[in-house]
């Protein structure tokens, strides 16, 4: 992934990550109609950490997600990204500006436009109304878009439809814009299913290469790859933490075998 | 040159211009030069019936923009071009000045009528023709902003946007229709006699606002395409498509839909105006929620998303209006019922889609041939 | 006012008689029998000597002979003495027609009615106990003191208690004038008003002060009922919203169909009112009774004709199906207006719908707009019932909620989707029945509720019904709340503005359906 190192310097205005972690969720509580999708929930992100979050379904993991990402809005508790923004009083668009990308669990790409102009538009830069009637692709964001596309293997699709790709090609497009986007945090669910074998590979590689200078979190069902990428996971049980630590530690850990085997 | 920019890749674009400019040519000949008399001859009340159907093509434009782009069924539309058309009115009643029935300088006759002693002071300024087309820009632009802001802001979208869009016309027909309002009430303001000192039964001042018509329309339709083609366009499509993803990439949703929201109700409010000067007349009925309504139809029927089939579709449509219920009235409003079911049912991407279809299959044709 | 009182005499009259046997002479009672010579003398005092003599008895049967006396009906055999009443002016050379003047009927009359009160039928005391009210003089106090001690009938005490009570306004005594005057605080009757009016002017300034405390409180009173009547109008109003709403709110609610034709059902329901008159000319008041299921017949086939034909293949392209259905409506008023007639059609209510339900002077209730109270409250009872506890209830939610898992469950979606829209067409037929007896039966009946039962729908909170009924009740309330100082036209402006930015507040409506389903 070498040719992606320039992918690697994330935007300006940093958050303050200056004791250590960058993400805070503390004493977090949502309930849709009385059920408790997420229950007390505490965690931290360290700056610079891959993160893998695992846990069974329903199990509050998107949720999560949906609470940092300002799509829901918490009962009680609190998130902040970094020691000063609260990610509770800022919309959706503001949290993206601050520096979080997400992609979907249910790949989501702007299905009418080109592959390049889905890149265009999840570019990071000025996104308001009238500086965006007046853009134009300056030679940097296209050189941008070229890289990405190298890197997530649609070159030759520059111009086709993002519609019209495949269920994995869609996961890459998602991928792609999320790097384009040049967030802090990269929350990321799922991302590899619908992949072949190889382009799990392929995407283990990115994410291990964007850790460290990024913060990723990352959802994911398969245990492969989970393995293959992870040094610390968590475990996600019936809307907070269950476990958490090593692979080992915690494929050891009674209460999660019980948790994914059954009662 | 910066037009042919615009129009790059905009096949149906470049043909309805080309025939736009092409009618404004011909119509002033075929009117003014080929005396009358002679067959060729145009005579003034087309040339002002196509006045028509051009302001209504701006309209359409308008609509199409906010209803294949932005993705937002407006069935208010008729509202803004409305109150762009009752501004130019206020204006053109001002211009009567003493000439009207109560021979009152101050007062518009249906308010000496009405027995009210001075100007309200909404009527303030309408003498003044700059500050008329200021209004016609600013009053359904700022409904619209305002009405926007609101709904777009709490995220109301859909079918619930379509029908408040609807209670909003309505509302603004019900308050039209109540004397106390100012503006004429039931019959509106009408009996027009000039506009910037031109005599609005001259050939020559219809001809100027034919072509002021065709103008409008060309740069109304420039505009939009404009708009299109940015990034702001891209992104406005974006929006239609998937909202909520929009905004994860950080994209300010309802910034960007009262814009455009805003810049179309204006457009709109530019179409009234043009259009009330070749009728002759605006009163409340211009607010009815069926006018809104048919603009759409028009749009569906040219092809959404496309702008020229919601030019091409409006002149369709407004033609067919006029000569079927000159022919037999009653079929009219069968014809428009049926208008409505068959083409949502099979003709979803309009005429213009229907000759992108066509275009599609020769094209296979021509390469399986070679 | 006066309409009511001639109505009551007359009833008055026609209870008499038919409690009367036929009169014969030899039947006179003895009183009867006493005020004859007095009659003979052919004289007026004497004649009221009589009258006096017959309403002191309380000789219920000298009744119609007075009455009589007053109708110029009462004659004298000139033989034998005996009074006759003869109808028809047919009468013999024997008979002497007994003279009055107009002083004198004046005291006819109120002998008729102070005899009255001692009818053994509590419904005649009542009534004359309510019509003594005009006429009533402060000699009568004693007799109506003992009539009340008397007295077993609740309702003729009271109005005998109000009698007094006027009576007592003109006693010499100032004590008694100050408690009549504070009894009467608080009574609407008409004339209680115009007394105290006349009496805040008394030269007794305490007496005028009191006289103003009491017409104080009536006005208070009469503004209580002022507001319970604009409530009725407003739950009445409310009503007809529910009415044209509530079919809305199973197709765009339930089915999440945006029907623009709704209203054009319901101007189907209301045709359909039409020609079952045109049908049964002469059993108009039973019409409603056959109207009610036909128009749901023709509304619910023409909206499942619809669903089968153009609403099915739009499923889940709301804007389409919107536009579609604008389409139908057209064609459906231009249908109307060709085949039956551009003009509104008479349509005529029945005998029970007319006439109104008399709370007290100031407040009645019309039949029309209480029955349309209920039926709206009927038809909500049964839709709910039909959806809780019946098997298409069952499948109807099980479809709404989710489409594909019900039809993996064996859920014939199609069928349910046709029998649901069915419904709400059947329903907003319904209410056009009732919309036919309040407003003119038109081509564009439909158009003008169309906006109204959506913004109806909106405001409760799609995909419940409880929504909407608490919705068209309180938008109904509201605007009758507002028409008296806003005018008509402003209040529904309004409403229509309130409801735009409500739901911009609420976008969900006031009972937001919950649930991953109801969002995206
Ligand atoms: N808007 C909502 N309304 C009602 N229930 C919800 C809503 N969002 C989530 N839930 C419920 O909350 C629980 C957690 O859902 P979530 O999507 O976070 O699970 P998850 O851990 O991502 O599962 P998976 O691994 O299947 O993606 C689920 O039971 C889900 O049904
Ligand atoms: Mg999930």
């Amino acid at each position: 992934m070498s040719e992606g190192a320039h992918l690697r310097q994330p935007e300006a205005g940093q958050p303050d990550a200056s004791h250590k972690a960058i993400l805070y969720l503390e004493g977090l509580n949502v309930s849709f109609d009385g059920f408790k999708a997420i229950n007390d929930l505490t965690l931290y992100i360290d700056s610079g950490e891959l993160r893998c979050i695992i846990g069974p379904n329903g199990a509050g993991k998107t949720t999560m997600m949906d609470i940092i990402t300002g799509k829901t809005r918490p009962n009680s508790g609190q998130a902040w990204f970094g020691q000063t923004v609260d990610l509770l009083k800022l919309s959706e668009p503001e949290i993206a500006n601050a520096g979080i990308g997400r992609k979907f669990q249910k790949p989501t790409v702007f299905e009418s436009h080109s592959v390049a102009e889905n890149l265009e538009l999840a570019m990071h830069g000025n996104k308001s109304v009238w500086y965006s009637l007046r853009a134009r692709l300056s030679g940097e964001q296209q050189a941008l878009i070229d890289a990405t596309l190298h890197t997530i293997g649609l070159t030759d699709h520059y111009h086709q439809q993002a519609g019209a790709l495949s269920h994995g090609q869609k996961q890459w497009l998602e991928i792609g814009m999320l790097l384009v986007q040049k967030p802090h945090l990269l929350l990321v669910d799922e991302p590899v299913a619908g992949m072949t074998h190889q382009e799990m590979e392929r995407t283990a590689e990115l994410l291990t290469s964007l850790a460290g200078k990024h913060s990723v979190v990352v959802v994911e069902h398969d245990m492969d790859f989970v393995r293959s990428i992870a040094n610390k996971v968590t475990v996600l049980h019936q809307g907070s933490v269950l476990a958490e630590g090593t692979m080992d530690d915690v494929q050891n850990d009674q209460r999660v075998i019980e948790v994914y085997l059954g009662e | 040159m910066f037009i042919t920019r615009i129009l790059q890749n905009d096949r149906g674009g470049q043909i309805m211009l080309a025939v736009l400019a092409l009618v404004l040519v011909l119509v002033p000949v075929l009117n003014l030069l080929v005396p009358e008399g002679n067959f060729l001859h145009m005579p003034t009340y087309l040339v002002t019936l196509l006045g028509k159907y051009l302001t209504y093509a701006l309209l359409a434009v308008a609509v199409d923009l906010v209803w294949g782009y932005l993705g937002i069924l407006s069935l208010g539309h008729g509202a803004f071009f409305a109150l762009g058309g009752y501004a130019m009115g206020m204006y053109l009643m001002r211009q009567i000045g003493d000439r009207g029935v109560y021979g009152n300088a101050n007062l518009p006759d249906f308010m000496v009528f009405l027995n009210w002693k001075e100007l309200p002071w909404f009527w303030q300024g309408f003498d003044m023709f700059w500050f008329a087309m200021l209004m016609v820009l600013l009053v359904p632009g700022l409904l619209a902003f305002v009405f926007g802001w609101l709904a777009f802001r709490s995220r109301v979208t859909g079918v619930y946007l379509s029908i408040i869009t609807q209670a909003l016309t309505y509302a603004l027909l019900l308050a039209f229709f109540r004397n106390e309002m100012g503006f004429g009430g039931n019959n509106g303001l009408t009996d027009f006699k000039d506009i910037l000192g031109f005599s609005l039964q001259s050939d020559n001042t219809r001809m100027t606002l034919f072509v002021l018509s065709g103008l409008a329309l060309a740069g109304g339709y420039l505009l939009c395409r404009y708009i299109i083609n940015s990034k702001l366009g891209r992104i406005v499509v974006a929006i239609r498509d998937a909202e909520s993803r929009t905004r994860f990439v950080g994209y300010r949703v309802e910034h960007y839909k009262v814009w455009v929201f805003t810049v179309s109700a204006m457009l709109a409010g530019v179409a009234g105006a043009l259009y009330v000067p070749q009728v002759g007349i605006i009163n409340p009925g211009e607010f009815s929620p069926l006018n809104s309504i048919e603009i759409v139809i028009w749009v569906a029927i040219g092809g959404r998303a496309t702008l020229y089939g919601a030019v091409l579709g409006a002149i369709l449509v407004n033609y067919a209006k006029t000569v079927f219920t000159g022919l037999m009235p009653e079929s009219w409003i069968f014809m428009l019922g049926a208008l409505f079911v068959l083409v949502t049912l099979y003709l979803p991407q309009g005429l213009a889609g229907l000759v992108q279809q066509f275009q599609a299959k020769g094209w296979l044709q021509r390469r399986a041939a070679a | 006012m006066l309409k009511t009182y001639d109505f009551t005499r007359l009833l008055l009259l026609s209870v008499l008689l038919w409690v009367c046997p036929p009169l014969q002479a030899e039947q006179q009672s003895a009183t009867l029998t006493q005020a004859v010579p007095l009659f003979q003398a052919a004289s007026f005092d004497k004649t009221r000597e009589a009258v006096d003599l017959l309403a002191v008895s309380g000789d219920a049967e000298a009744v119609p002979y007075l009455q009589a006396l007053l109708d110029g009906q009462l004659y004298q055999h000139k033989a034998q003495g005996t009074l006759v009443i003869a109808k028809d002016g047919n009468t013999g050379d024997e008979l002497r027609k007994i003279p009055t003047n107009n002083s004198l009927r004046k005291y006819v009359r109120a002998a008729v009615g102070q005899l009255s009160l001692s009818h053994p039928d509590a419904v005649v005391r009542l009534k004359s106990a309510n019509g003594l009210l005009e006429t009533v003089t402060p000699e009568m106090a004693a007799q109506l003191r003992g009539l009340l001690d008397k007295e077993t009938d609740s309702a003729v005490k009271e109005a005998l208690s109000l009698g007094l009570a006027m009576a007592d306004l003109n006693a010499a005594d100032k004590a008694v004038r100050l408690t009549a005057i504070e009894s009467l605080a608080g009574n609407l009757h008409p004339g209680v008003r115009n007394r105290l009016t006349t009496m805040t002017t008394d030269s007794d300034t305490e007496v005028a002060k009191a006289a103003q405390e009491a017409l104080r409180s009536i006005e208070d009173t009469a503004a209580l009922y002022g507001h319970v009547e604009t409530l009725f109008f407003g739950l009445s109003l409310g009503s007809v919203l529910v009415l044209a709403a509530i079919g809305l709110a199973i197709t765009f609610g339930v089915m999440g169909v945006i029907n623009m034709a709704h209203g054009e059902l319901i101007m189907l329901g209301a045709y359909t009112t039409y020609i079952v008159q045109q049908l049964m000319p002469h059993a108009i008041d039973y019409s409603l009774f056959v109207a009610v299921p036909a128009a749901f017949i023709v509304s619910g086939a023409m909206g499942i004709l619809i669903e089968r034909t153009v609403i099915r293949h739009l499923y889940g392209r709301p804007l389409e199906t919107l536009l579609a259905t604008f389409g139908i409506s057209l064609i459906l008023q231009q249908l109307v207006r060709t085949v039956i007639s551009p003009q509104n059609v008479p349509v005529s209510n029945p005998s029970w719908m007319s006439g109104s339900l008399e709370i007290n002077s100031v407040l009645s209730l019309t039949y029309n707009r209480l029955y349309i109270v209920l039926f709206c409250l009927l038809v909500f009872a049964l839709l709910y019932f039909v959806l809780r506890n019946t098997n298409l209830g069952l499948q109807v939610r099980a479809v709404s909620q989710n489409r594909a898992m019900a039809r993996a469950m064996g859920v014939r979606s199609a069928r349910v989707d046709a029998l649901t829209f069915g419904l709400g067409s059947g329903i907003a037929g319904v209410a056009g029945v009732a919309l036919s007896q309040l407003t003119n039966v038109g081509p564009n009946l439909g158009q003008s509720y169309i906006i109204d039962s959506f913004m109806v729908v909106v405001f409760g909170g799609v995909g419940n019904l409880w929504g909407t009924l608490v919705a068209g009740l309180s938008l109904g309330v509201v605007n009758k709340v507002l028409e008296p100082w806003a005018g008509a036209v402003l209040a529904k402006i309004l409403v229509l503005v309130f409801i735009i930015l409500f739901i911009q507040k609420r976008p969900r409506g006031l009972f937001p359906q919950k649930g991953r389903a109801a969002g995206d």
